[in-house]
């Protein structure tokens, strides 16, 4: 599995909780790694492991973690890169959701062998989404709510979310768009310097 | 049915149509972004150079390139090209589709290109994000190359690094004597072998033996040049390879000083400490085509010789005394310690 993938999580906890806590995770993990690299590959066994210990370090359940871990991808500083490569994904953010089937290519054509579960996106009617993830790792879709929750934020976009739990082996999540443009735009531009100079 | 040049306008964002007298008559939408202003009823030639594959500079030199892509650029902007498919109009003008090919990256950058500025069917923004994509997957590689390259000098360090006196240990030595194996370079081993160590560990303590090291350790440093190896390669014995000094006398002056500082009362963790040196001398021009493995043997033999006449004395190994310890008259063996 993919070190991106865990260096995410430990990321996550180290940034948010502080190095203690990422420590006490560790701990509670049952690892023999104290940190991991984002280049390099580990054993899929550690990750649910690693969840499993972060929950009992942080004292919340699981699926709150990952919603978490999507969120502070977005909105972190140390990772823009993310929220930009997103923000490639479409002008709105119904155009977004609209490509979602695309993020699993786009991510291994950004980082070839870090494989995202499989994800259709189904608009049953307009502006109401239906997004299944199917395949490892387990628990992605409540990463996804959560960085879709502040990529609509980051359009400006008004939108409801909300994980539906596993149906036929694939985690379902409903989103509905209530008002595309509800507040301000935070702003993209496919030049990278023009943006940073302006931020 | 839709017009030509209304299809070209919809489809075709960085077009530019020519009219037979060789003035531009309609750009697309993006054209304007290139900060040339508007270019229309503007001669192409004076805004655009043609760079391959001819360098037109008339109107009709240009439409002799008509069915193929060329590199041309702005006039007043040399350093992002374009490429461009040249078609004839069937009225005596040119259509020009441009793209930006890989300065995409650029371009985007100077002109402040958005995803409407290409083609529905372009590839640019897919091209971007990977660029962008590409960049972070890089850093990350980089800095993970960069901690694994600083954990590595650590390690090789240590390997090759004493652990309680920061000499240099037997795995340097080895790599100190195969490098000078594949050199003209002369050298001198010095075998240095403590006397009544052993005594002092085993009634003062380890503590105190290992001080003494340290302390040994440090002499041997004081008097040695920058250039010089100082390596412990075991217990009490210490081993010092000087590359590039063969000088009899010096190298007898160092030993006396060595002897002299190593055998002087240290005060030790509270205690009075003796103890004492002895040391084998081995130079490589006394030896040719000797590895440097041998010349440490022949020190070793020198050591000895210098043990059996006492202790406190250095010896200087020569072809006579023979190679190896195996060599020498074993009924005439120091007393140990």
């Amino acid at each position: 599995m993919h070190g991106l993938i865990f260096r995410t999580v430990e990321a996550f906890v180290s940034d948010s909780f502080g190095p203690e806590a990422w420590a006490k995770a560790v701990a509670c993990s049952d690892l023999e790694v104290a940190s991991f690299e984002a280049m390099l590959q580990y054993d899929p066994a550690h990750f649910p492991k690693l969840l499993n210990g972060c929950a009992r370090a942080l004292n919340r359940p699981q699926s709150v973690i990952l919603e978490d871990i999507g969120a502070y991808l977005i909105t972190h500083q140390n990772h823009a890169s993310v929220r930009r490569l997103m923000r490639f994904g479409g002008d709105t953010f119904p155009e977004l959701l609209r490509s979602l089937d695309d993020l699993p290519g786009r991510t291994r054509l950004a980082v070839s062998g870090l494989d995202l579960p499989q994800v259709q996106v189904r608009e049953t009617i307009p502006h109401h989404f239906m997004i299944s993830c199917r395949g490892e790792p387990q628990g992605f879709g409540h990463v996804l709510v959560g960085l879709l929750r502040a990529m609509a934020d980051d359009y400006g976009t008004l939108a409801v979310l909300d994980h539906q739990g596993v149906r036929n082996g694939s985690e379902v999540i409903d989103v509905r768009v209530i008002e595309t443009f509800f507040a301000e735009d935070r702003g993209f531009t496919l030049a990278r310097a023009a943006e940073e100079e302006t931020t | 049915m839709i017009s030509a040049l209304e299809l070209l306008t919809i489809l075709r964002p960085l077009h530019i149509c020519i009219g037979k007298t060789g003035h531009i008559c309609q750009v697309g939408a993006s054209i304007v972004k290139l900060g040339v202003g508007d270019l229309c009823r503007r001669r192409f030639l004076e805004v655009f150079e043609v760079l391959r594959p001819a360098r037109p500079e008339t109107i009709s030199e240009l439409r002799a390139l008509a069915g193929q892509v060329i590199k041309l650029q702005l006039r007043s902007l040399s350093d992002i090209s374009f490429r461009g498919l040249l078609v004839e109009d069937g009225d005596g003008g040119i259509i020009l589709d441009l793209s930006f090919g890989i300065a995409v990256v650029d371009a985007v950058q100077r002109f402040g290109l958005t995803a409407q500025d290409f083609a529905a069917g372009d590839l640019a923004v897919e091209l971007l994000f990977l660029q962008e994509a590409k960049s972070s997957a890089m850093a990350a590689s980089f800095s993970l190359n960069s901690r694994l390259n600083g954990a590595r000098l650590v390690a090789e360090t240590k390997a090759l690094t004493d652990g309680l006196t920061g000499l240099h240990n037997r795995r340097a030595l080895d790599g100190a004597l195969s490098r000078l194996d594949q050199s003209d370079t002369k050298y001198a081993v010095l075998h240095m072998d403590l006397d009544r160590f052993k005594t002092v560990n085993d009634t003062m303590g380890h503590a105190v033996g290992d001080a003494v090291l340290k302390r040994v350790a440090a002499i041997l440093r004081s008097h040695t040049r920058q250039d010089d190896l100082l390596v412990r390669t075991g217990g009490d014995e210490f081993v010092v390879l000087c590359p590039g000094l063969t000088d009899a006398e010096r190298l007898q002056d160092l030993s006396l000083l060595l002897i002299q500082d190593v055998s002087a009362p240290m005060s030790l963790e509270g205690l009075d400490v003796q103890i004492g040196a002895s040391i084998g001398i081995a130079v490589s021009s006394t030896a040719p085509r000797m590895a440097g493995a041998e010349l440490i043997d022949c020190a070793d033999v020198a050591l000895y010789l210098a043990k059996r006449s006492g202790r406190g004395q250095f010896a200087v190994w020569s072809p006579a005394k023979g190679r190896r310890l195996t060599d020498l008259d074993p009924s005439s063996a120091p007393a140990s310690g």
